[in-house]
């Protein structure tokens, strides 16, 4: 009983795992630049298409595809946040959601085009398949691996945005654009960084994500609830609030598909609401 | 004198009647979905349409035959009615033919069922739909008749205790309800039934329960696609066939993607179908080498495919019994709804009562097989009702 | 909003253009009489969208979750045809007052939080109750739709036909009636009030109104609505499937309301139009790819024209009218 117990929790840590790490990125560019960017899934998408045809087409093992889909998608950031996105920074929300929503469309379609309609097939190497015997629980190896790259980049996000001078630098432009222009932060560059890094961790998340939730073009659209869930318990911009979100979402759901299955659909957005309703701004967000 | 002018009369009226005929090609409408979540679906039967048209060419009775095609975008009852009607109204088809869900299936089905048009049910699989349409036609399966054949073979190959793990909605307790059906009928107890819900992309939990509970076996259905691919990857990786519970599964769950992302893991599983690639038959192979040829070999065919095929069959049949003259809607109902014949999946038989199919199941296994994994199929069970 | 212009309150006063507006569906009626049905869904979807605006472009309440009502009303009215109740305006009616009931319940979790808190908490609202009808499929026939629906003719009268006259002019008349009672009260006193919630949320209670009830007030009218969109779809089609209460159409919904305008009444009905009618074109042309041509559709209006379709035609008229002064 007390085995399957710690089974379940350690299926949630996992579970919750991926919905931080898929969701993280959203929560960098909504949080900290206050822009709502519902092409997220896009960019995850994208990074999951360069690790299948990286791995697929030209042979590179998954663990390099990853750092590749990461760089890839920055990149494709940079790009439209210098086209397109810097020049709706200052449009209202619901401008915002149009356009990414538009260009999200665009990307869906440009993905059948390109890679088709059907499931992308993705083969782990062998030695992140399988279980391990750890404490006498029988745990995942792909989780398990999961979870340390969550710690990972966890780790670094925080040091990157609370101790680096990047990170003071994003906090001021955010807060205030003219001010910190006046005091010789270059505000655009800071912008697309940020852009860039949200963008990366969407792709880093596409690619870890493809072996548990597939990959086709419908992905943005299919996960969009999961992002914004995420993003939304924790409150925008943090990211120890994305964790501890994702994580508390993460264990009740595994867990109430174990224990209550006839409900389990309904545990993860019950405890959204609830959640939210106890704390309207994010368990960790900004108070108004 | 006279005569012979009404007769000249006559043939030239003939003539030229048989002369609009030859000018009017015959209309086809075509609904299923195109774009969304459910595109690879609308792919898969499109290019069993053209399959068939490639294959057979794209003239009957001296009539040219026309396909439009139409994006449902998924189960939406309404874009079906819509599009069902602008077909009907508009480009006045002479046949309405939906791949796509239940819903949209059903709600076409009014249109045509009003304007007297005969409607091909290629993909939607719940039970008696054609009861709801009474000028629908299934061609394709129901989940009931292909699930209590794969419980009645578990049964009868020695499996005793089973657990059954099916996605929450219509389908997937259909499945559960037909596998029990055939399962306990002859002499298997089922343990548990665990349903997952509709979208999940997490099976850890319930394959989890499902090991810790250690029946000898575990059925399962889940919409295929990345569902499909993720239940049996879970299965693989929590070691479930190493514990000795065996999978059974549904046949559309095992295709393509799961042997291209799990490979020689899934060699011997048992699931149960209505087609097979590896179907050994020439009208097959004359099925595979057409819809390589649409497709330039970019995907394999599903059963999807073959339906859309048969549809296209079924609607030549009934063009060529008519001579190219369709304006008696009843009569062309009447053709479609008694047929039989050949098609790439084995014989299939309409019954006129029901306007359903009726088929041969099998119960397959994957193995290497033309150089790949396949399907091959070991057991037939003939002339399974919907 | 730029300072040169003269303000003035809104009044009730009919403009020139809005009844030309609203002299088109005649038009369409006899010039494009293939596309009946399609109009007859614009209809359908635009008064739905009419409803988002109450609560998004008026009170300000941002909402993903909006078909959760549009599926009540449509369920209701289904439920009601397919057990002998064919009856079609009072169908109509029950579905809105049900899930306008709904929608006051719902509208004590929503109108506490933020945006984002507000878009979430629908949104939640909104799945549970697509897994509440899919569980409930006993009663709504979960994922294979509720089907033999009988409809009544519309006042004794109209049968429902196949080329979709009645439904077009039933879903006109319905649209306009509801529009009209909609555009009373946005320019009664309580809809100033929800204007001035909308562009001062923290001064309207110093003048002593109550933000708070205002708010539930308008969230549970908008769902009312919602609810007669629902029915009314429901009706015309004959069939209610579960995807009338699915996020995509909650999300569909605000896209076309966006592209429209909000705040301004005709948004909702210009954008569901728009959305509608290039859809269904681009989508006979490419059934596969249309959905590139639908994005770019929406990132050039976004670029070219804040505030939707309709914000920036208002930005035109009023640069013309500033050159003409000048």
């Amino acid at each position: 009983m007390i085995g399957n117990f710690l089974g379940v929790l350690f299926d949630g840590i996992a579970y919750g795992s991926l919905l931080f790490l898929i969701g993280i990125g959203l929560s960098v560019t909504m949080g900290l630049m206050n822009f709502v960017n519902l092409a997220h899934g896009a960019f995850a998408a994208m990074g999951g298409y360069v690790c299948v045809t990286a791995m697929n087409q030209l042979g590179v093992p998954f663990l390099a595809t990853l750092p590749v889909a990461f760089i890839a998608t920055a990149l494709m950031g940079v790009v439209l946040e210098r086209t397109l996105y810097q020049r709706l920074y200052k449009a209202t929300p619901l401008d915002q959601v149009l356009f990414s929503i538009g260009l999200t469309f665009m990307a869906v379609a440009g993905m059948t085009y390109v890679w088709g309609p059907t499931q992308q097939p993705v083969r782990l190497p062998e030695f992140l398949t399988g279980q391990v015997h750890l404490l006498g629980l029988d745990l995942g190896v792909y989780r398990l691996f999961l979870i340390v790259i969550v710690v990972f980049v966890t780790a670094a996000l925080v040091y990157l945005v609370d101790r680096t001078r990047f990170g003071a630098q994003v906090r001021a432009s955010v807060d205030n654009q003219q001010a910190s222009a006046g005091l010789g932060i270059n505000v655009n560059r800071v912008f697309a960084l940020t852009f860039a890094l949200g963008s990366g961790l969407a792709g880093l998340g596409g690619g870890l994500g493809i072996d548990v939730l597939g990959l086709d073009p419908s992905f943005p659209f299919k996960y969009m609830v999961y992002f914004l869930l995420v993003v939304a318990v924790g409150g925008a911009g943090s990211i120890k609030g994305t964790l501890v979100a994702a994580l508390v979402l993460g264990i009740f759901d595994v867990a109430g598909k174990y224990y209550a299955p006839q409900i389990g659909a309904f545990v993860i957005y019950a405890l959204m609401v609830v959640l939210l309703v106890l704390f309207p701004a994010g368990l960790y967000g900004k108070k108004a | 004198m006279k005569q012979i002018r009404s007769l000249l009369l006559g043939v030239v009226a003939v003539g030229f009647a048989a002369l609009v005929h030859a000018a009017e090609p015959i209309k086809v409408g075509l609904l299923t979905p195109y774009s969304g979540p459910f595109a690879d679906m609308g792919r898969l039967i499109d290019a069993g349409v053209k399959a068939y048209v490639k294959a057979h060419g794209d003239t009957v009775a001296g009539r040219k035959i026309e396909v439009i095609t139409r994006d449902t975008t998924g189960p939406a009852p309404e874009v079906g009615k819509r599009l069902a009607q602008e077909l009907v109204v508009r480009d006045q088809v002479d046949f309405l033919m939906v791949g796509g869900f239940t819903p949209e299936t059903l709600t076409a089905g009014t249109v045509a069922s009003a304007a007297k048009k005969p409607l091909l049910v290629v993909n939607a699989s719940s039970s008696n739909i054609t009861d709801k349409i009474p000028y629908g036609v299934r061609y394709s399966f129901s989940f009931r008749q292909i699930t209590q054949p794969l419980g009645a073979w578990a049964a009868k190959n020695g499996i005793r205790r089973m657990m059954t793990l099916v996605s929450d909605y219509g389908p997937g307790i259909d499945c559960e309800n037909a596998f029990k059906d055939g399962f306990t009928s002859n002499g298997g107890t089922i343990v548990e039934s665990v349903r997952t819900p509709l979208k999940s992309p997490e099976f850890g939990p319930f394959i989890q329960k499902v090991k810790d509970a250690k029946p000898e076996a575990l059925f399962v259905w889940v919409p295929s696609g990345d569902q499909a691919l993720n239940v049996v990857k879970t299965y693989y990786e929590r070691g479930l066939d190493k514990a000795g519970i065996r999978l059974v599964i549904l046949g559309d769950d095992i295709d393509e993607p799961v042997f291209n992302a799990l490979g020689d893991k899934v060699k011997g599983l048992v699931t149960s179908l209505h087609y097979s690639t590896a179907h050994p038959t020439a009208e097959n192979k004359k099925f595979l080498k057409a819809f390589a040829e649409v497709t330039g070999n970019a995907i394999q065919p599903t059963f999807m495919s073959v339906a859309a095929y048969d549809g296209m069959a079924a609607i030549y049949e009934a063009v060529k019994r008519q001579n190219g003259d369709l304006a008696d809607g009843a009569k062309t109902l009447d053709i479609l709804a008694n047929l039989q014949f050949e098609s790439p999946r084995g014989k299939i038989v309409i019954d006129p009562k029901t306007r359903d199919v009726v088929q041969a199941v099998y119960i397959r296994r994957v193995e290497p097989h033309n150089g790949r994994l396949e399907n091959v199929e070991f057991e037939t069970i003939p002339d399974v009702k919907p | 909003m730029t300072g040169s212009q003269t303000y003035r309150l809104p009044d009730g006063r009919w403009q020139k253009a809005e009844i030309v507006f609203w002299l088109l569906p005649i038009v369409v009626y006899f010039v494009a009489s293939d596309y009946l049905l399609l109009a007859s869904q614009i209809f359908i979807v635009g008064l739905f969208a009419l409803s988002l605006d109450l609560i998004l472009g008026y009170a300000g309440i941002v909402s993903l979750g909006h078909a959760a009502f549009f599926g009540v009303g449509a369920y209701t009215a289904g439920l009601l045809a397919s057990h002998g109740w064919g009856e079609p305006l009072s169908g109509l009616l029950l579905g809105g007052i049900v899930a306008a009931l709904v929608g006051w319940v719902a509208s004590f979790m929503v109108v506490r939080g933020r945006d984002l808190t507000q878009l979430m908490v629908t949104l939640g609202i909104g799945l549970m109750l697509f897994e509440a009808a899919n569980k409930a499929a006993f009663i709504t026939g979960g994922v294979d739709g509720l089907s033999g629906m009988a409809m009544d003719k519309v006042l004794g009268i109209f049968e429902f036909d196949l080329y979709g006259k009645v439904a077009y002019w039933y879903s006109l008349a319905v649209l306009f009636v509801v529009f009209l009672v909609v555009r009373r009260t946005v320019y009664s006193p309580f809809g100033l009030g929800l204007r001035g919630l909308h562009y001062g949320p923290k001064r309207m209670p110093a003048i002593g109104a109550s933000v708070y009830r205002r708010q539930v007030v308008v969230f549970t009218v908008g769902a009312g609505v919602a609810g007669i969109a629902g029915a009314l779809l429901a009706q015309t089609t004959q069939f209610v499937g579960l995807d009338s209460l699915s996020f995509h159409r909650s999300a569909e919904l605000m896209i076309m309301l966006v592209l429209g305008g909000t705040g301004r009444l005709y948004g909702g009905l210009v954008g569901a139009a728009i959305f509608m009618v290039a859809q269904n074109y681009l989508a006979d042309l490419n059934p596969v790819y249309w959905q590139f041509w639908i994005g770019l559709l929406l990132v050039l209006v976004v670029m070219f024209a804040h505030g939707g379709v309709l914000g920036g035609l208002a930005a035109l008229r009023q640069r013309r009218t500033k050159e003409a002064t000048k």
